[in-house]
């Protein structure tokens, strides 16, 4: 197991370098890590610090945050399929962006959409917390997680649907396919805090994960306490989907398959998928935000698009396999 | 370490399940509930444990639930196993609620002694959702052994089993008594009950209609308000063999 999160390190350090290293100016690889690190004024280092920094810094974070929220939500729900769309706080923060777009607040100043994003995470959470209430169990907070995906869904196609000129429309839904392109280190600022707070109340459920593979009555005989852990998991959740969707878009599959993948490997202990999906949810998005530089350079390939087209083949294998080997 | 509730009263979707159970279980009794589905039993151990909302009071309920679980081990009636874990790890649950968390020399000690004790080393890393279901019972007791609590709590634990299985398990329960342990386990096998428990409750809508050995609590007329039936009894060598008509 060592083995694996040495190696899940060094590929998260080798394709964060690689993000460092593409772009369309194709700058030679020394010089520009001179730059990334001395600073200056010249373009290498602005183009160094300014554009390609945050974007590979915000691919790290986003990826290990779906990773992460992605096992965390399937070891609470004891269900491979949960992934971190499930509660409703992305679609929340997707209808919160495209009425920023919709009404033309985005382009008011370069921090209105992902702040609209977060309002719209947050009053997801709102809603959530209302609808699930203090006492529910993890099937009241799947089907309160349903309906605000539905309503934001809604909420989002309406918008769609009454947007004033196909310019808007157009804007919308390229940014609904999600994007780490042109991201500065704002935005990095912006997510960043809550993502690290998300990460730490979500790495705190591990223990109360893995109880949790013998049941809710046992994980509770065990000292784990329901109600503070779905506390837990649902502000953890919350505090890293909200700004991964308020800088990045909405990326699937990132969430749902990297803990798929990865289970076997760990045993299958949630307290160890943890940490291991975050490091591979971080190698895939540095992964697939390299590839999109470098499969289309000249036309702009989303990020959520790659990895949807990735993840929906080695889900499909993956369903394939469990059925060969005769589990359900 | 004794378990006592005093008025124990239960309310389930508005429909009172247990009615005022006082009952005092002292350390080394394998105590058997009985009592027909629906009467409580389970209700009963869930209210002792603190699990669900109660009035009344129970010793172990009142505990903070990390040092109830250093007190009492559950086995709960759906033998859950939601990932496919080895046997190892799934018996090192059982270490959670413990300091070390299942890495600490302590820990792999009570961790080696339940499955030694469950004669899992056979199937030490095999994965426990591979194993038949008599198999994956038993990883699932030793992981409440290695909880190494004083207090054992387990609901129907030889439901579904093979004959060979009950017989193992009920004598491991009344070993886990004779060594000084609290056994509460709901049985519904009356004859199984007679012959290994030390002691019997049998529950009846929620209130306890009898408390004491088999022969106060097995009795014709008890058994017919209980269960509305009757029974014949065989005396074996090995204890009664009780038969429901």
């Amino acid at each position: 197991m060592r083995g694996l999160f040495i190696a899940l390190s060094a590929g998260v350090a080798a394709l964060f370098l690689a993000s460092l290293l593409t772009g369309p100016a194709g700058l030679p690889m020394p010089e520009s890590l001179r730059a990334l690190l001395a600073g200056g004024n010249e373009p290498l280092p602005v183009v160094m610090r300014e554009i390609r920094l945050p974007r590979a810094i915000l691919g790290l974070a986003v990826g290990a945050g779906l990773g992460l929220t992605g096992a965390a939500l399937q070891g609470y729900l004891r269900n491979p399929l949960a992934e971190p769309g499930l509660i409703g706080i992305s679609g929340m923060a997707a209808l919160g962006a495209v009425l920023a777009i919709q009404t033309g607040l985005s382009l008011a100043a370069p921090l209105a959409l992902p702040l609209a994003a977060l309002a719209g995470a947050a009053i997801g959470v709102g809603l959530l917390v209302a609808l699930a209430g203090p006492r529910g169990g993890s099937v009241t907070l799947i089907l309160a997680g349903v309906a605000i995906s539905a309503l934001a869904g809604a909420g989002t196609a309406l918008v769609l649907n009454l947007s004033p000129n196909p310019y808007a429309a157009n804007e919308i839904v390229f940014w609904l396919m999600g994007s780490l392109a042109d991201r500065s280190m704002l935005h990095v600022w912006l997510a960043l805090p809550p993502m690290l707070l998300g990460a730490v109340l979500t790495l705190s459920t591990r223990r109360a994960l893995d109880a949790l593979t013998l049941g809710e009555a046992a994980a509770q005989a065990m000292g784990v306490s329901a109600p503070a852990l779905r506390w837990r998991l649902v502000a953890g959740t919350a505090l890293i989907v909200g700004p991964a969707t308020a800088v990045a878009g909405a990326i699937g599959f990132v969430g749902l398959v990297i803990p798929h993948v990865l289970r076997p490997w760990v045993g299958a202990r949630p307290s160890a998928l943890l940490p291991a999906s975050a490091l591979g949810g971080a190698a895939l998005l540095l992964a697939a935000d390299v590839a999109v530089r470098l499969v289309v350079p000249d036309r702009d390939l989303k990020l959520g698009v790659l990895t949807a087209i990735v993840g929906a083949p080695l889900f499909l294998h993956l369903i394939w396999k469990t059925r060969s080997g005769g589990r359900v | 370490m004794v378990l006592r509730l005093s008025g124990l009263s239960v309310t389930r979707r508005r429909r009172p399940v247990l009615h005022g159970v006082t009952l005092s279980l002292p350390a080394g009794q394998f105590v058997g509930l009985i009592g027909p589905n629906g009467a409580g039993k389970s209700s009963l151990m869930e209210a002792a444990l603190g699990l669900i909302p109660f009035t009344g009071t129970s010793s172990l309920a009142t505990l903070p639930a990390d040092r109830r679980a250093r007190h009492a081990a559950y086995l709960p009636q759906a033998r859950e196993i939601a990932w496919p874990v080895s046997v190892e790890d799934l018996v090192a649950l059982g270490r959670i609620p413990w300091p070390g968390g299942g890495r600490s020399g302590l820990d792999r000690i009570a961790i080696d002694a339940a499955i030694a004790r469950m004669g899992l080393e056979p199937f030490r890393k095999r994965t426990a959702l591979r194993l038949s279901g008599g198999e994956q019972n038993r990883a699932l007791i030793a992981r409440a052994l290695a909880q190494d609590t004083p207090m054992l709590i387990a609901d129907e634990p030889i439901a579904g089993l093979d004959p060979a299985q009950q017989l193992a398990c009920l004598r491991l329960f009344r070993d886990l008594a004779a060594e000084g342990r609290t056994v509460l386990a709901s049985i519904h096998d009356l004859g199984l009950a007679a012959r290994f428990c030390t002691r019997l409750v049998l529950l009846s809508d929620g209130h306890v209609l009898a408390d004491g050995t088999a022969e106060a609590v097995l009795r014709d007329d008890l058994l017919r308000r209980a269960f509305g039936i009757t029974v014949r009894r065989v005396d074996t060598p090995d204890g009664p063999a009780i038969l429901p008509v």
